[in-house]
């Protein structure tokens, strides 16, 4: 260790050359800071817009950014040294082999600027690139391998699938007799991660951040539910936005304060291993090789090799917080690198004679669904956090550092982040016990196959519905949705699935019949699927508020009858969906409304910030309330109207109505005719005492009509086959309803100013810039081809257009269906131009499945003889759906 | 021919049996936390037996390995008789009487023991009328004796001992009407056997020895380190008191043929036994009992061999050796196991094995590279050969398979090396008794926080 910290010593001398480092710590050597001595420390300003908590690398990118963008008078606290936790022992390779897109574009953002921070800054960043080459030891990770290449050539990022032999023209130690091949990314970079948070710092203070060193930050305190300050331990200063980047510790320093706020993240204990050089020492260009099948990563480093990886059994740590140990007192622990050390000397059986320098063990925090936190809370407003890197902090850095500070800039970023959002999680995923069960799994999973439709094995059972215990009982296979279980299908007695294990494919999965067979009851009988989960509000007022409010905030007309269901989306200013739903009025006051799950904690913040600061109108979540019983199918009517003696056929109950009424025994069953499939039926909304009554009446009474349960891959394959597009999947905040043929659902003439009314106006005027599309594969074998997932990049006519968002086997159609959005790229300069429904319809589409393209059939609009014909309440907007 | 390791495990595993004491109100208020056992067979059939029992009637509990030789059938008629032996030498009189009165008057009996048996361990039902008849006989003493003192543990196991020696002798010379019996009566007592008997009772433990198994205790240290305190002697040429003892019994003139190459007059390895009357009978009786016998006792070379220099019989004894031992916190565990165990593995490693198991920390100290100048290659090496030690602890269940694990196939570095193990098990029979012996092995374990609770109560 004392090598690295010669290094950093040297390292930090440039900060004498500026004078906002004179007298900050030059003078003291490194270990004195331990000491009671700290002579020169400069006080800290009683005030400032913006204080950040963290000198590594995330807290040292967002000073970056926002001083870049124009905010000047920020504060960065480091407890200790810049970039001397996390960050000082990373490994410091940039890499932008990521699954998903949004993680993709941060390492690709980040890479260029680290390319480019030397020359800016004068500090040396150590940046070379090296490139990266993923090996592949089966078939299956070679697939997974063409997915991820196929979505960084549509980036623009240079990428090849090579065979063995190439990889070992790459790199001459390595071993290739078992691969299968490997992925080759050349732009990729190595750098030191404790120089380049220093030239963020150098470039940030340059641009008039303050950074105080060896400055604790005790809490933050909050006034009206808004950050007005920040306590440190030496003194106060008073604050409008506080930024939490203490990475491992921003979970104990969310929960410091008054205001809880939760950051769900866990540290792992991480162990790389460093060597002396070689006898013919490595260069300095040699590639990164990552070896996912032997959970390994190894890079060159002065000449010998720096490797790491993630094993099958984490060590979690500071589970009960940071008082334990420092973080530099760590142990090594070489029975636990056992397995990845084997799996280092089978990769390169030649360092067997290598010496070794030093075992590091670094923790690493994970996040419980392996993707990164940033946003701001939805307790404390102006209470920012980006942390839970998931052991890529290097590689996101840069990019997650710009995010947030457009989010804080602009109010949002220039990308959608939801997947990254901070209020993708609640309370209750911020249990230590779950969090230290999950961090368990997910660490693992960095290096496993990353297949579809996984669910995470931890953590379970948290939110279920009364109905789990039966279902389970009648074979349900469970997935999590937001900590609640819901079932994916349910498995025929007598009939075996394979083990989870086993189960993992790219291709026709086991349960293909099973779906196939809910889905045919849902045509042509009737199934119950438990929709619990979904997210529920009841919003009143004492006086018209309630309305009021809606209106401004939903895009449709509620303004309808008591009775009436309306589905409208939830639009930001740029008329983005924020949310999806469906909204009954259940009186003149007072509205119910519906969202997709994991909207419990996004909907509820965005609802809040613009409700108005009265008493006269109440916001109540009532998720917990409520058992959702979903009838779907033709006998659905049936069924219904026989437990609750009325007459529940369309002229009595159409389409989109909402009534309280008694099923079986049960009094107070709010019914509506709503399905998320497109197929006939009702949702029962039922206060969960009534819960198993009502589902055992709906079974009994449906035996005659063929009733059965169903599960969620049914309903996803109903709704995908009807171009229903999901929020979170398909919809975003940076789709508008006029990109996705929803402009039905918005009523610009409704009589009053909604928000995003203005952009949704400019782009009913202007046209819209991508077109949500649905495509039948033509040539797919849905038994030997591999089977699209979502993400997978559309070509028109040879073109790179956009890339899909879901898919799903349609049992009726025998085809396989992806959702996407359509974009038009001119040919030459690369801008985006306006997507005209010609566009659509004289392209000939294909979809590039891991490397394979497959053509494809584009439609703007359903099959509209999928529909069941009813008649329905809004006969104008159905046509105008189904009109082409 | 190679055994993979499931194949190894299913060998080891086949016989191992575990016991363990229930608990009552989430208390175990016994000093006994339970017990694994586990023989491997060397012989075609075992010649090894083992027994474990409660006492109903009294408190405390019995364990025991039986070493048969010549045969399993005296090892076998030990291994179901002699605990009903000393149960019913530890019962007061009153309770005798109450047993007496109830086999007199045909009522239900009061259930004396109750065993912990695996499926294997199976009971002659044909004797069982035999063996009754003779423990009666043997209570009915017992109640005419009436001493009215307490009984005494190590005099109880002594007299149990002798006198079940004294059954099998008297029932072979007597014979049986029925001839199956008549020739299992005359097998059990031309066949021998050693036994090694522990009796837990609380903080008092008593192990009674004939011949040459062997009780060890395992204790652990204050530094956590194990060590190995014997609870029994080997009664065989290399115990000095005994060689000593069996000289004194006999005339001067024997001396020298009395042990000859490490064995009783040349014969012999354990110097105590049950059963081998060919050791204890004059030569008349052996004669008349031989030629009066059954035409497979007149066949059979062995029995009507007559040990060399047979001049002053009896040269054997069933008498046990009884050790006392007081329980302490420290003492966590007891092995009970034949010969077999003891000719592979020294008691201290042992002792390690067990408590490294039972514990479940293997001292294995961390790695730290430090200073030193350590290859991929070396540390690799090293790590392996850890991991080995460490993963053949998370195969077994049963901490007396453990220990047969290591016995059999541990190398000179003393880890468990599968290739040799492999070997080891799949040796054809005939060859099998060469390489290694029968072994049994029980491992009783303790509870310390009983036997602490207990010490500090006095």
């Amino acid at each position: 260790a004392a090598e690295m910290f010669l290094r950093l010593l040297s390292d930090v001398r440039w900060r004498g050359a500026h004078p906002n480092w004179r007298g900050l710590g030059v003078t003291c050597s490194w270990r004195s800071t331990s000491g009671a001595a700290e002579p020169h420390l400069l006080p800290l300003p009683a005030q400032a817009q913006v204080v950040i908590c963290g000198g590594g690398i995330m807290g040292t990118s967002v000073a970056y950014h926002l001083s870049k963008m124009g905010w000047k008078d920020i504060v960065l606290l480091e407890q200790g040294r810049l970039a001397a936790g996390t960050t000082r022992f990373c490994a410091g390779i940039v890499s932008t082999a990521r699954h998903m897109s949004i993680e993709l574009k941060m390492a690709d953002y980040s890479n260029k600027l680290y390319q480019q921070l030397e020359q800016e800054t004068g500090v040396n960043t150590g940046y070379v690139k090296t490139g990266s080459v993923s090996l592949a030891q089966t078939q299956d990770r070679l697939i997974s391998l063409r997915r991820i290449a196929a979505s960084l050539r549509v980036m623009g990022i240079p990428c090849e699938i090579i065979t063995p032999k190439q990889v070992a023209q790459l790199h001459p130690l390595i071993n290739i007799h078992d691969l299968v091949g490997a992925m080759y990314v050349p732009e990729d970079a190595l750098v030191s991660s404790a120089n380049v948070s220093l030239a963020l710092a150098t470039a940030a203070s340059r641009n008039g951040v303050q950074i105080h060193e060896r400055t604790s930050v005790s809490h933050v305190s909050v006034q009206k539910g808004h950050v007005a300050g920040v306590e440190t331990d030496r003194g106060q200063i008073r604050c409008q936005y506080f930024v939490n980047c203490a990475g491992q510790w921003a979970y104990e320093l969310g929960h410091s304060g008054g205001e809880p706020v939760n950051i769900p993240l866990h540290a792992c204990e991480h162990f790389y291993l460093l060597t002396h050089p070689l006898k013919e020492p490595l260069a300095s260009n040699l590639p990164t090789i990552v070896d996912p099948d032997g959970r390994i990563y190894i890079r060159n480093w002065q000449g010998g090799i720096l490797s790491g990886g993630f094993e099958k059994n984490p060590k979690p740590l500071f589970t009960e917080g940071r008082n334990q140990l420092e973080i530099q007192n760590l142990q090594e622990d070489w029975d636990h690198f056992e397995p990845l050390l084997s799996a280092l000397l089978r990769r390169m059986p030649d360092l067997e004679a290598l010496q070794i320098m030093q075992l590091v063990n670094c923790p690493e925090s994970f996040t419980p669904d392996m993707r990164c936190i940033m946003g701001e809370s939805h307790t404390v407003r102006g209470y920012f956090v980006l942390a839970g890197m998931n052991s890529a902090g290097i590689s996101y850095g840069g990019g997650a550092g710009k995010y947030l500070a457009e989010w804080m800039v602009n109010g949002y970023p220039t990308e959608n982040v939801w997947p990254l959002d901070l209020k993708r999680f609640g309370a209750l995923q911020s249990s230590r016990t779950f969090l230290r069960h999950r961090v368990m799994e997910v660490m693992p999973l960095m290096c496993d196959l990353k297949v579809p439709r996984w669910d995470f094995q931890t953590g379970r059972q948290l939110r279920t519905s009364p109905l789990y215990d039966r279902l389970d009982a009648q074979g349900a296979r469970w997935m999590e949705k937001h900590g609640f279980e819901r079932v994916k299908y349910f498995v025929p007695p007598g009939k075996d699935l394979l083990d989870l294990d086993q189960s993992k494919t790219f291709y026709k999965p086991d349960w293909f019949d099973i779906v196939g067979s809910e889905v045919k009851c849902c045509k042509e009988a009737v199934c119950v699927i438990d929709m619990s989960s979904f997210t529920k509000f009841e919003i009143s007022s004492t006086g018209d508020q309630a309305l009021e409010t809606l209106q401004y905030l939903f895009s449709n007309d509620l303004d309808v009858p008591v009775g009436h269901v309306v589905h409208t989306g939830m639009l930001n200013e740029k008329g983005g969906y924020e949310n999806d739903c469906s909204i009954a009025r259940l009186s003149k006051r007072s509205f119910f409304m519906i969202s997709p799950t994991d909207q419990q904690v996004h909907c509820w913040a965005w609802m809040k910030n613009r409700l108005p600061d009265d008493n006269s109108l109440t916001l109540e979540d009532v998720t917990w309330k409520y058992t959702a019983l979903n009838l779907i199918g033709p006998r659905a009517v049936d069924v219904l109207s026989e437990l609750s003696y009325a007459p529940m056929t369309a002229e009595h109950f159409p389409s989109l109505f909402c009534k309280e009424m008694s099923v079986g025994y049960a009094n107070g069953i709010r019914v509506m005719s709503i399905t998320h499939t497109g197929e006939p039926g009702f949702v029962l909304y039922i206060p969960i005492e009534y819960a198993l009554h009502v589902y055992n009446e709906v079974m009994n009474m449906g035996q005659k009509y063929g009733i059965r349960n169903a599960g969620y891959y049914a309903l996803r394959s109903l709704r995908i086959e009807k171009f229903f597009a999901f929020w979170g999947q398909d919809l975003d905040a940076f789709t508008t309803p006029m990109e996705c043929g929803r402009e039905f659902q918005v009523k610009l003439e409704k009589g009053m100013q909604f928000v995003g009314q203005e952009a949704l106006l400019e782009q009913k005027q202007n046209g819209v810039y991508k077109r949500f599309t649905m495509f039948i594969l033509e040539d797919h074998d849905t038994d030997t081809d591999l089977w699209p997932w979502w993400g997978e990049p559309i070509y028109r006519n040879g073109h790179y257009v956009g890339k899909t968002t879901s898919s799903a086997y349609s049992y009726t159609l025998e085809r396989h269906v992806c959702l996407g959005f359509v974009h038009h790229f001119d040919e030459k300069t690369g801008e985006e131009l306006v997507v005209t429904t010609d566009f659509i319809n004289q392209g000939e589409f294909e979809i590039d499945i891991a490397g394979q393209r497959f053509q494809a059939k584009a439609k703007l609009y359903p099959f509209s003889s999928l529909f069941t014909q009813r008649r329905r309440k809004d006969e104008v907007e159905l046509s105008g759906y189904q009109r082409e | 021919f190679y055994l993979t390791p499931p194949q190894v495990n299913s060998i080891l595993k086949a016989n191992e049996y575990s016991f363990k004491v229930p608990e009552f109100d989430g208390k175990n208020v016994s000093s006994v936390l339970g017990f694994d056992s586990n023989q491997l067979p060397a012989n075609a059939p075992i010649e090894d037996r083992r027994s474990a029992a409660t006492c109903l009637q009294t408190r405390g509990m019995l364990l025991g390995v039986f070493d048969g030789h010549a045969g399993c059938a005296c090892a076998q008629a030990v291994s179901e008789r002699l605990f009903y032996y000393i149960a019913v030498s530890l019962l007061p009189h009153e309770t005798l009487l109450e047993i007496e009165n109830a086999v007199e008057s045909g009522r239900a009996l009061l259930p004396i023991l109750q065993w912990h048996k695996h499926p294997n361990d199976y009971f002659s039902k044909e004797a069982s009328k035999l063996y009754f008849n003779s423990l009666r006989t043997y209570w009915q003493e017992l109640i005419d004796l009436n001493s009215g003192e307490t009984t005494d543990v190590k005099e109880a196991l002594i007299n149990a001992f002798k006198r079940l020696d004294n059954d099998i002798s008297l029932e072979a010379q007597v014979g049986d009407p029925n001839s199956f019996l008549n020739y299992l009566v005359l097998r059990v007592a031309f066949s021998g056997a050693t036994a090694c008997v522990a009796h837990v009772d609380g903080v008092d433990l008593h192990v009674a020895n004939t011949g040459d198994s062997r009780a060890m205790l395992g204790v652990q240290e204050e530094d956590g380190s194990w060590s190995a305190v014997n609870l029994s002697y080997d009664h065989n040429a290399q115990n000095e008191h005994e060689v000593e003892r069996v000289k004194m019994e006999h005339p001067k003139s024997e001396e020298k043929s009395l042990v000859k190459q490490d064995r009783l007059l040349g014969l012999l390895m354990p110097f105590r036994a049950f059963g081998d009357v060919k050791f204890k009978w004059s030569i008349e009786l052996q004669k008349r009992v031989v030629e009066s016998g059954p035409d497979q006792l007149n066949d059979n070379e062995y029995t009507k061999f007559i040990p060399p220099n047979y001049h002053t019989p009896p040269y054997l004894t069933a008498e046990p050796e009884v050790i006392y031992h007081r329980l302490r916190p420290q003492d966590k565990f007891l092995v009970l196991a034949t010969d077999g165990l003891w000719e592979t593995m020294h008691r201290q490693d042992v002792a390690r094995i067990v408590g490294e198991y039972l514990t479940g920390v293997h001292h294995q100290q961390p790695i730290a590279v430090g200073g030193y100048k350590v290859t991929l290659g070396q540390m690799h090496g090293l790590l392996t050969e850890r991991r080995a030690r460490i993963s053949s602890v998370f195969e077994d269940q049963n901490a007396a398979t453990h220990l047969i694990r290591h016995a059999v196939g541990n190398n000179e570095f003393g880890t468990v090396d599968h290739e040799r193990l492999s070997k080891m098990l799949s040796l054809p029979e005939e060859l099998a008794r060469m390489y290694r012996d029968d072994m049994t092995i029980i491992v009783v374990q303790f509870n310390s926080h009983v036997i602490g609770a207990c010490q500090s109560e006095e």
